[in-house]
């Protein structure tokens, strides 16, 4: 009964491998992912599995034999040996040699993860709660990545979408054949950046810079996650990375600047309070609602409400502060960097506007800006 | 009078046995009675901690969020794991420990009885503090059980402060408990066991004592770190003020991987008694077996790093510590043939204690693979943080640690209360959680390779089916655990009377008292030959 069990349990996992072996979509095994490094990483996955099985088939073939031929009930009479030193030291030695030949495999491929010299792309990576921050350092793209999975999908009001807490709303953009360094970091607890497909997982400390790199060899959308717990929305803060042809990338990157010349001259114009109301509500939904929740009535007292709340009701110039530049020792971050001018007046003025916090102000963009040059 | 002494069997007639009521409990100095109250404690925390697992598996019952808000998801993992490690497992082995270490060294009681007391009774105190936080403003502990820097210092919930202080009485009654099992095993042997004569559960447990009393301390330095940090202004774990997030990682695996074998070791020793017993053969390579323990928990003070892969440590560092990690698996290898020779040509019979410790043996094994292939750093980036560790842990600390101390309640059972168990509702037990263990963590194998991070309350869609194995899994081996209490139950209240030596093929100073154990045995120490 016991070994007939072991037995099945066994070929099931053999033969789930070997599924996986020829299938990767299977969903049961480590990619294999599309770069050189991420394939010597599943090639010594993989060889040290085998090695396991073949230890395993040993062991527990020799222990089912026992069970099956030595039991009392058929019989056995239990011999009285209990020392061998041959077979104690060769079973010493044996595995130690089986280490070594495991050890040199793996010393190479590390040695190459960590040569992250002559880059030919730079991208510093932030992690923030719960988003991350892309910076094409020399290029003068620099951009937030978030969750875009909708909260009804979440909270199962709507169908699933396929790509379901593995989709943002700006991914990441990379050019194949070159070799790109990412600078991780985090701005306040630590996250982990990583890309299964290319075998590049990376702590993200704040204080600290830590690097990795990588080459893609074929165009494509790769997804990961967030996979240091980093507090509430751990779960809900994944990676996209698109891998494009060159001429594609840099196409991409002077459309990433041309993008922001036109959000800087945003500042220039006046809005009314409903198109205010309007960006400020979509910057708000973004930005503001995991903690504060979209109904201003945040989660206390981690995360205040803004329904009601003093500051949102009276000093605007707190009100500014707090979103420029967080409380120091809490959850609240500094805004002043994630957000152009136009979005905190946007949101300021959205948060002073809606669930009855009926203030009537409009602060624009100069508003801001004489803040942050005060 | 020298006739009387002799004879341990008439010690009970000397004193007038244990008082009635509550004050027995609460006053008690008897290694027995201390023994009986750590193992219901633990059991109780099992129960509670399992809840928590099972709130965390039936949220991940389907992709979504259904029943729980992540804050309190957070709040359930973290605390699923503190009570596990610190109120289940802890506990449960310094319960052994008590019941067992005076009677198989043939000492009349442990060396240091009113502070064993106290170790136990500050328990009740720790773990009411801990779990009185998920009732407090702002819920309680979310930062996971290993407790990472800064989130569980700039950006934890208030409640921090209790879980600081609940460490801490945590970690005195450990190394309390320590102390006591130290002094216990090397002045109370009774004349002529030597240290080499005495059984492997006793040697297994004074390499822990050790480990306990060496690590304890870099906990408590650990969160009083934590708690200057929150409460007093320094920087120690804090990057803007000089200090390093890191730090607190290293501090804290430097405990954690010792705390590790301090929850698999005394298992060891249990599994290399009950083996030769219903193998009627005597233990294998006893020597090496000593040799193994004590090689794994000096190695275990110089492995913490592979805990940190991906914290960016130099390259030098990464390959130091791969390689150390890949040595334990040596040692380990040693005990796991050992078992294996121990079985092979014996007459074995399989009751609950021997099925308990065959998947001991087997299940362990599986954690000991997929340990090693963690310890391979290049592979780790793609395991490390994903379902694929807590698969590891979980084959590691179910069958392992858990498994040991449920095959050392079956086969100590019967002397503890000097009546048997039912062997078919044990063989039920044994079998639901065999199965529904398996059924709960191997699919997670399949789940951390696929990419599933650990930690998250909800997940991409193609991790669906697995997860849904998984918590059915995990609800049959939770609900089995309830006819383990009820069968413990039974057997105590009206199970058949059990002999002396209770198994055929026991052996030891244990199994040479009355079933019951008297409430005072070995008065006089025992000659050992």
């Amino acid at each position: 009964m016991r070994s007939r069990l072991g037995l099945g349990a066994l070929s099931l996992l053999l033969s789930a491998f070997y599924a996986a072996d020829v299938s990767a979509e299977y969903g049961v095994n480590m990619t294999r992912g599309v770069t050189d490094i991420s394939h010597s990483v599943y090639d010594l996955h993989m060889t040290i599995f085998w090695i396991c099985v073949a230890i395993g088939v040993v062991v527990f073939g020799v222990m089912f034999y026992s069970i099956f031929k030595h039991r009392k009930s058929k019989g056995a009479v239990a011999s009285n040996f209990h020392d061998n030193t041959t077979v104690e030291i060769l079973w010493t030695i044996v595995p130690a040699i089986i280490l070594i030949v495991m050890a040199i495999p793996a010393t190479t491929v590390l040695i190459d993860m960590y040569d992250t010299s002559d880059a030919d792309v730079d991208i510093k990576i932030t992690g923030y709660q719960w988003k991350w921050r892309y910076e094409y350092l020399g290029q003068d793209v620099n951009f937030f990545s978030s969750l875009s999975t909708p909260k009804d999908e979440i909270y199962n009001a709507a169908q699933k979408n396929e790509n379901y807490l593995l989709e943002v709303d700006n991914a990441l953009v990379v050019p194949i054949n070159k070799k790109i360094r990412f600078l991780v970091t985090a701005n306040d607890v630590i996250h982990s950046w990583w890309v299964p497909d290319f075998a590049v997982k990376r702590d993200a400390i704040p204080g600290f810079i830590n690097e990795s790199w990588t080459r893609i060899n074929e165009p494509g959308i790769y997804r990961g996650q967030c996979t240091e717990l980093c507090g509430k929305d751990h779960g809900f803060m994944p990676v996209v990375v698109r891998a494009v042809e060159q001429a594609e990338y840099d196409d991409w990157i002077i459309q990433k600047q041309e993008q922001a010349k036109a959000a800087a001259a945003l500042a220039a114009l006046t809005f009314t309070l409903e198109e205010q109301m309007q960006r400020g509500e979509e910057v708000y939904l973004k930005t503001c609602a995991a903690c504060h929740q979209p109904n201003g009535a945040g989660i206390p007292p981690a995360f205040p409400a803004l329904k009601g709340s003093d500051i949102a009701l009276n000093d605007i110039q707190k009100h500014i502060e707090v979103v420029v530049d967080g409380i120091a020792g809490s959850a609240m971050q500094a805004y002043g960097d994630q957000l152009s001018d136009v979005d905190i007046a946007a949101v300021v003025t959205y948060e002073r506007n809606a669930w009855g916090n009926d203030t009537g102000e409009n602060i624009s963009a100069a508003d801001v800006v004489d803040y942050r040059n005060k | 009078m020298s006739a009387v002494l002799d004879n341990p069997i008439h010690d009970e007639h000397e004193h007038h046995g244990p008082p009635k009521g509550i004050a027995r409990w609460l006053f008690t100095t008897n290694h027995k009675d201390i023994g009986s109250m750590y193992l219901w404690f633990s059991f109780a925390m099992f129960l509670i901690g399992g809840c928590m697992a099972l709130t965390i598996r039936a949220e991940l019952f389907q992709p979504g969020l259904q029943l729980v808000e992540p804050e309190f998801f957070n709040q359930m993992t973290t605390m699923h794991g503190l009570i596990m490690v610190f109120g289940a497992v802890m506990p449960a082995f310094v319960g052994l420990a008590n019941w067992l270490i005076p009677m198989m060294v043939g000492a009349p009681d442990m060396a240091l009885p009113r502070m064993n007391n106290w170790s136990f009774w500050i328990l009740p105190f720790a773990f009411g503090l801990l779990l009185s936080t998920l009732f407090m403003e702002g819920g309680g502990p979310n930062f996971g059980w290993t407790f990472y820097a800064p989130l569980s210092t700039t950006y934890a919930p208030d409640t921090v402060t209790y879980f600081i202080f609940g460490v801490h009485m945590m970690g005195i009654s450990s190394i309390m408990g320590a102390i006591n099992v130290v002094a216990t095993i090397l002045n109370m042997r009774a004349p002529g066991m030597t240290l080499m004569k005495m059984p492997l559960f006793v040697w297994t447990w004074l390499i822990t004592a050790f480990l306990l009393i060496a690590v304890m301390p870099v906990l408590a330095g650990v969160v009083t770190m934590m708690l200057m940090d929150v409460h007093f202004g320094t920087s120690f774990f804090d990057a803007a003020g000089g200090g390093d997030p890191v730090l607190f990682q290293h501090v804290f695996w430097f405990f954690g991987h010792p705390e590790v074998y301090i929850m698999i070791l005394p298992a060891f020793g249990v599994v290399s008694q009950i083996i030769p017993t219903f193998s009627r053969k005597p233990l294998f390579g006893y020597h090496s077996m000593v040799y193994a323990v004590a090689s794994i928990a000096i190695l275990s003070f110089i492995v913490w790093a592979h805990h940190m892969f991906t914290v960016g440590m130099p390259l030098f560092g990464e390959l130091f510590f791969m390689y150390a990690t890949m040595l334990i698996a040596v040692p380990t290898g040693v005990k796991v043939f050992n078992w294996v020779t121990t079985m092979f040509r014996g007459s074995l019979t399989f009751e609950a204690p021997m099925l308990f410790s065959i998947a001991f043996v087997i299940l362990f094994t599986i954690g000991g693979f997929s340990g090693l292939m963690l310890a391979i750093a290049p592979s780790d980036f793609q395991y490390h943080d994903t379902y694929f560790v807590v698969a590891h842990f979980h084959y590691v600390l179910v069958p392992g640690a858990i498994f040991g101390i449920f095959a050392a309640v079956y086969y100590w059972l019967p002397k503890w209360c000097g009546n048997m168990y039912s062997e078919t509702l044990a063989k039920w037990h044994f079998w639901m959680s065999f199965v529904g263990m398996n059924l709960a963590f191997f699919p997670m194998h399949f789940l951390g390779l696929a990419g599933m991070p650990r930690r998250i309350p909800d997940y991409a869609l193609q991790f669906a089916d697995f997860n849904s194995i998984s918590s059915v899994g995990a609800f049959t081996f939770g609900a089995t655990q309830l006819l383990f209490l009820y069968l413990v139950i039974q057997a105590i209240r009206s199970g058949k009377p059990a002999t002396d030596q209770v198994w055929e093929g026991a052996e030891g100073l244990e199994w040479t008292i009355p079933s019951p154990a008297p409430y005072h045995t070995f008065s006089t120490p025992p000659e050992i030959k």
